[in-house]
């Protein structure tokens, strides 16, 4: 990590302390970061495969002979 | 007139950066906490996140958050998360306009009471283009302990740029 200190306010003295990260800190947020970007690779692959979905949905229903305008109505 | 609303403290980041921000020893003679956030992350994108954690606990079971934000386009959207380690709130990222901050507000009612513990979110990744994220959020640290210690991390960036700021004010419901 580029920096590895924190900023620590005692609310009960009022005072500021540049802290470094220790090792657990660190790895804490190693893991955090790798979670949270698994998170935010399930969303994008969940949205793109319901864009998908409806891509093929729409083609479809095309195909039986809806108009644009039809299929556009039947989602509001 | 005595005062209700006190500014309890506050912190700005240095010329170095910071990773996080903590408010530790907060003492229990409020009713409801609020904090103030004006921050920017070094990020490389016009907006990044903050995640907050409680009285340093990282179990994610014990949190539960709802969020609905827009992204400066298109239909908002929303999201459910149990994991304190998501987008509770918006800021900027290093993308962003040049020296403009994201803000952020936490009302955390009834900080000491023995009941789960709600934080209503508001905030804005600042940004003069069409990509900036806004959001309210609904957040549940589901503990009956009081809140002593909060901690304000950046999800993706490494840390918080010079001059980003954090207040924590106390509420009180009488005089």
């Amino acid at each position: 990590m580029p920096n590895s200190t924190k900023l620590v306010v005692d609310c009960s003295t009022g005072v500021t302390t540049e802290i470094e990260l220790t090792a657990e800190e660190i790895a804490q947020r190693e893991a955090d970061a790798v979670a949270f970007a698994e998170i935010k690779a399930a969303e994008e692959a969940a949205a793109q495969a319901k864009a998908e979905a409806k891509a093929s949905a729409e083609a479809k229903l095309a195909a039986l002979g809806l108009t644009a305008e039809e299929i556009a109505a039947l989602s509001k | 007139m005595a005062l209700t609303f006190v500014s309890i403290a506050t912190v700005t980041v240095g010329s170095g950066g910071a990773a996080n921000i903590e408010f530790t020893s907060i003492p229990g003679t409020y009713t409801d906490l609020y904090i103030v956030l004006s921050t920017r992350t070094n990020r490389s994108n016009e907006v990044d996140a903050f995640s907050l954690v409680v009285n340093n606990d990282t179990t994610a079971a014990n949190y539960t958050m709802r969020n609905l934000f827009g992204v400066g386009s298109g239909t908002p959207s929303s999201n459910t998360f149990n994991t304190y380690n998501e987008e509770v709130a918006y800021t900027s990222g290093n993308n962003a306009t040049a020296s403009t901050f994201g803000n952020a507000s936490f009302y955390i009612p009834n900080y000491t009471v023995s009941q789960y513990k709600s934080v209503s979110v508001d905030s804005v990744g600042e940004n003069n283009a069409t990509l900036a994220r806004m959001n309210i959020s609904a957040y549940i640290w589901k503990s009956n302990s009081a809140i002593t210690a909060l901690k304000f991390i950046p999800i993706t960036g490494t840390l918080l740029q010079q001059y980003s700021t954090a207040t924590l004010y106390g509420i009180k419901n009488t005089v």
